[in-house]
């Protein structure tokens, strides 16, 4: 097994979900030679592993596919070409001149070095510390995610009587999942005045089951000694402080938090990227490279993504333009700056290249009903409604760009009067 | 028959058994979770306390700096993490000045070594990240931090090694005199006892209430604690004390060994002996307090919270006696500086039971020092390719926050951790920023293979802690069909 591996890649991918697959068969079909690919994980497919519902796939494949199902395909792409696969592998740390350091089961403790590194270690789950729920500390309180590995992974149930807080995507698919598993989901509590995901799960997991969704509303106390026992639950004023006047008791032994996914940053910070706290993943150019020369970033380590589809094809182009900076290809050279204006939260990439067609991701900071999207001057799209939870990719022609050369360009969404 | 039975296994327990295990006598130490540590004592600021806090006159006075030079020798000899990290008492008021005048006195009278005043200058020099209104602050290079829980798995083990008996599971529900001793009921088991040490935290009264030795009573003071998001590690680099009001000692700002940094505690008056919760009140409290001294310090880092429960006795003191049952000692009251001042109460009891008669005769085979556990990530790269030669499961991270390798977990499983958090105490698995989001069906089956149980009795802290229960269609295809 040893000297199957060289010390010496083109590309080096870190995470073998989604993103690290397509980037994978990105960076293959640029021609990059020598690719490798490295995973913490006895298999590849990362979170989809575990997201056994339909659902994905629907832009990509134009079908209805489940998480293993389309992890499979890219697998199955990647697995055909020339791309060596190390699972069971963990990247402990990379070096600014892009030496990995790898500690692997089969293999030991390996030393590599990629001309390119490609980023896709995906996220990782908000937990209960970042709301500080006052209360005890029973088990039966968990994330969304955990809960999802168990239910599906070990055949385990988190428990009979489960609230959910937080309406983010894995909770409302939790929701669903618990609930023909034949737990009573007692009901979803949502800060925010409105829900955090997809406007299809809110309706597919929750409104199909008879799940109450309450918004402005928050868990302000759990009890229970060793086991959650029961939860208060409070509706919550402007300032999203809870109102402990009208708070109200519910029982259940089982709490999932379903409140945010931030990129794993570890290795992200261990090289000092420069990061955007908007996203809470590095800064990248058009290429999808970070400030540290040769180091690319995709998928949920970039942003949160709220489907795959956008994760492939954002990493299948990551995962080319590694490969062509291990080639020693010419790249366009970005000289536009992208900012967030008016209403919007976060973009990417953070920097535009005039010389070929672009493309933007971008989230609003609120619900906004019929507004204007403006990039620019030349940049504009009505839409009859703008959500958070949705993410918004579009592409930008050079013809759009080329007036802002050396300058900045600034995404904002205006509300519209509508006759 | 057992000549010693020590009753509770926190930090002081478990020095009391470490230090009887010296002796040639049949020793055994009784707790009621499941693992040692589980009370008070894995739930505190972790701080050796310097020397010179505790009042003169006092048996806290008394302990606190002769505790404090026992902890090197200690963490060298049961391979815990300890770190002399020091401690700044600042004052932001004139009229604080005064306080750190006294507290310098208390402490250089009774020997405690290094104490200064800083001006702003060298303030600033060492801890840029302080607000800039300290007008002095003393300094007491001898503060230092460890995790108590490691502690109490260390001393633990030592003492099991020099041939002491431990009991977890075991709650104590009633004690009967009798002739010779003492019979013990347990929720499991009876054992029976020459003389018994009641090192049971805040609730010595209840459990010496069983024989009629309470002569005294525990009230709960609750404190809540915060541990905060790596990225704020090394803000400061000293544990940093407000000057204590009136009423309260004021809210911390601790390095802990493992480097994120800790806020708290508060400090608040409960009946319940069992009220862990943490409060939207005591948050708020903390980082009102904390952001005056390092304003950069903000609610939003927290990555977790947990609340601890100290013993304050009605005389405000250690109660380190015999009770009026002959054969049955207290050592109670143990609050702050307790984790401190443990190994020197071990030695105190032992000389008291010594100056009762009881026969000491020293084990010629008594080993001071434990193996101790691999820590793979302190090791050097050398080291770990040996150690993944030796292994391979040193080659597999489970827990990705903290690096931490399956290697380590099971051994952490062979030397007494039964649970999640035995798990996470003993190595860090799911104590970093993603709690254990990834890590924990892995560290379950862990514990479901070595201890061969089924994953549904996996237990977060012990009984009624399951984390998990099993699906309701145990039924078979064929029973379907
Ligand atoms: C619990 C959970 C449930 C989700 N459910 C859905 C869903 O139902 N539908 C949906 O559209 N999206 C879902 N998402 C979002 C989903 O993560 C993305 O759509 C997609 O999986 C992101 O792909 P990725 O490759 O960026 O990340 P991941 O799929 O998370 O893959 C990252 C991979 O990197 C590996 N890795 C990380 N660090 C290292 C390292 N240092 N060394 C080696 N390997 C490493 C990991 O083991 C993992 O295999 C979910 C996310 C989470 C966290
Ligand atoms: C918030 C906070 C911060 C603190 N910070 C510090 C600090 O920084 N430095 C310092 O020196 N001190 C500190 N202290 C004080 C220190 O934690 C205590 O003094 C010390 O942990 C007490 O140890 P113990 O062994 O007496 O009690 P415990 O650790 O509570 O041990 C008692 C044990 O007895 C067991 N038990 C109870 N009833 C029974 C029964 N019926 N049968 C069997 N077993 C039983 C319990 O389960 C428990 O394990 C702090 C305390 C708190 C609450």
């Amino acid at each position: 097994m040893k000297n199957r591996l060289r010390n010496k890649y083109d590309v080096v991918i870190v995470g073998g979900g989604p993103a690290g697959l397509a980037a994978a068969l990105g960076a293959q079909e640029a021609g990059a030679e020598h690719i490798l690919l490295i995973d913490r994980e006895i298999e590849t497919g990362g979170i989809l592993n575990q997201c056994i519902h339909s659902g994905f796939g629907l832009h990509y494949f134009k079908e209805e596919l489940t998480g293993p199902e389309y992890a499979e395909r890219f697998i199955r792409s990647v697995l055909s070409g020339n791309v060596e696969i190390l699972t069971d592998s963990y990247v402990l740390d990379i070096s600014p001149d892009l030496h990995l350091e790898v500690i692997s089961g089969n293999d030991g403790y390996l030393h590599l070095k990629g001309a390119a590194v490609v980023l896709a270690m995906g996220c990782r789950e908000r937990t209960r510390g970042a709301i500080r729920t006052p209360g005890f500390r029973p088990a039966g309180v968990m994330t969304a995610g955990l809960a999802q590995k168990m239910v599906n992974m070990k055949g385990l149930l988190p428990g009979r009587r489960v609230a959910i807080l937080g309406s983010g995507d894995i909770g409302l698919i939790m929701a669903r999942r618990l609930t023909l598993e034949g737990c009573e989901v007692v009901g979803v509590y949502e800060l925010l005045p409105y829900s955090n995901g997809l406007t299809r799960n809110v309706v597919q997991c929750l409104d199909d089951f008879d799940i109450p969704l309450h918004v402005s509303t928050t868990v302000a106390f759990i009890h229970g000694q060793n086991r959650v026992e029961r939860l208060t639950i409070a509706p919550v004023n402007h300032q999203l402080v809870p109102d402990p006047s009208r708070s109200r008791d519910v029982n259940c032994d089982t709490l999932l938090l379903s409140i945010g996914l931030i990129p794993e940053n570890e290795l992200s910070t261990r090289l000092r990227l420069r990061m955007d706290p908007a996203t809470g993943g590095p800064q990248v150019t058009s290429t999808l490279e970070t400030s540290l020369p040769g180091v690319f970033a995709c998928g949920n380590v970039l942003h949160v993504h709220d489907i795959v589809d956008f994760v492939s094809e954002e990493s299948l182009r990551a995962g080319r333009f590694a490969a062509e900076l291990a080639l020693g290809i010419r790249r366009p050279c970005d000289n536009i700056s992208l900012q967030t204006g008016e209403n919007v939260a976060s973009c990417v990439p953070h920097s535009l290249s005039p010389d070929r067609e672009q493309t933007i991701y971008f989230r609003v900071k609120q619900p906004m009903k019929h507004c204007l999207l403006t990039i620019g001057d030349r940049y504009e799209k009505k839409f009859r409604m703008l959500i958070p939870s949705e993410m918004i990719r579009l592409t930008l022609a050079p013809e759009v760009l080329d007036h802002y050369f050396g300058g900045k360009l600034k995404i904002d969404v205006q509300p519209q009067k509508v006759a | 028959m057992y000549d010693v039975i020590i009753i509770g296994g926190g930090i002081v327990g478990c020095a009391l058994a470490r230090e009887l295990s010296r002796y040639n006598l049949r020793l055994a130490l009784i707790e009621k979770e499941v693992e040692v540590g589980f009370g008070t004592s894995k739930t505190n600021s972790g701080i050796i306390h310097a020397g010179h806090h505790s009042a003169e006159g006092t048996l806290k006075g008394k302990f606190e700096w002769a505790g404090n030079q026992r902890w090197d020798d200690l963490a060298r000899d049961l391979k815990f993490g300890f770190k002399r990290i020091g401690e700044l008492l600042i004052a932001q008021k004139p009229e604080d000045l005064q306080y750190l005048e006294d507290l310098k006195k208390q402490g250089d009278s009774r020997g405690v070594t290094g104490l200064e005043i800083w001006e702003p200058k060298q303030i600033r020099k060492a801890e840029p990240n302080l607000s800039h209104s300290i007008l002095q602050a003393l300094h007491a290079p001898t503060a230092a931090v460890i995790n108590p829980y490691e502690a109490c798995f260390g001393l633990i083990e030592c003492a099991r090694q020099n041939g002491a008996q431990l009991f977890c599971d075991h709650p104590v529900m009633s004690i009967r005199q009798k002739d010779d001793g003492f019979s013990i009921q347990t929720g499991q088991k009876k054992f029976l006892s020459q003389i018994i040490l009641n090192a049971t935290g805040v609730f010595a009264d209840r459990v010496a209430a069983m024989i009629g030795a309470d002569n005294f009573k525990i009230f709960p003071r609750k404190g809540e604690e915060y541990l905060l998001d790596r990225r704020l590690q090394g803000i400061v680099s000293h544990l940093i004390f407000p000057t204590p009001s009136a009423t309260s000692k004021g809210v911390l700002i601790i390095p802990t060994v493992d480097g994120p940094i800790m806020v708290g505690p508060t400090a608040e008056e409960v009946d319940n002996r069992e009220n862990l919760s943490t409060s939207f009140a005591g948050a708020s409290k903390i980082f009102a307090s904390v952001r005056k001294s390092c304003p950069a310090i903000s609610e939003r880092d927290t990555i977790t919270e947990f609340a601890g429960l100290r013993a304050v006795s009605g005389t405000n003191d250690f109660i380190i006696e015999p009770s009026p049952v002959k054969g049955f000692y207290n050592i109670a009251g143990i609050q702050s500086p307790g984790l401190t001042a443990a190994p020197v109460i071990a030695t105190f009891v032992t000389e008291m039971l010594r100056a009762d008669g009881l026969a000491l005769t020293e084990k010629s085979t008594w080993k001071a020092a434990i193996d101790g556990p691999p820590h793979f990530a302190q090791m050097t790269t050398r080291e770990r390719q040996a150690a993944i030669l030796d292994d391979p499961a040193f080659g597999r991270i489970v827990c990705r926050c903290e690096s931490v390798t399956e290697a380590e977990i099971r051994y952490a499983i062979r030397h007494g951790a039964r649970t999640l958090d035995g798990v996470k105490f003993r190595v860090r698995a799911g104590m970093g920023r993603c709690q254990g989001g990834f890590c924990t069906t892995r560290i379950m089956d862990l514990l479901a293979q070595t201890l061969a149980i089924p994953l549904a009795e996996i237990t977060k802290r012990g009984r009624g802690s399951n984390v998990c229960t099993p699906r309701h269609d145990d039924l078979s295809v064929e029973d379907l069909g």
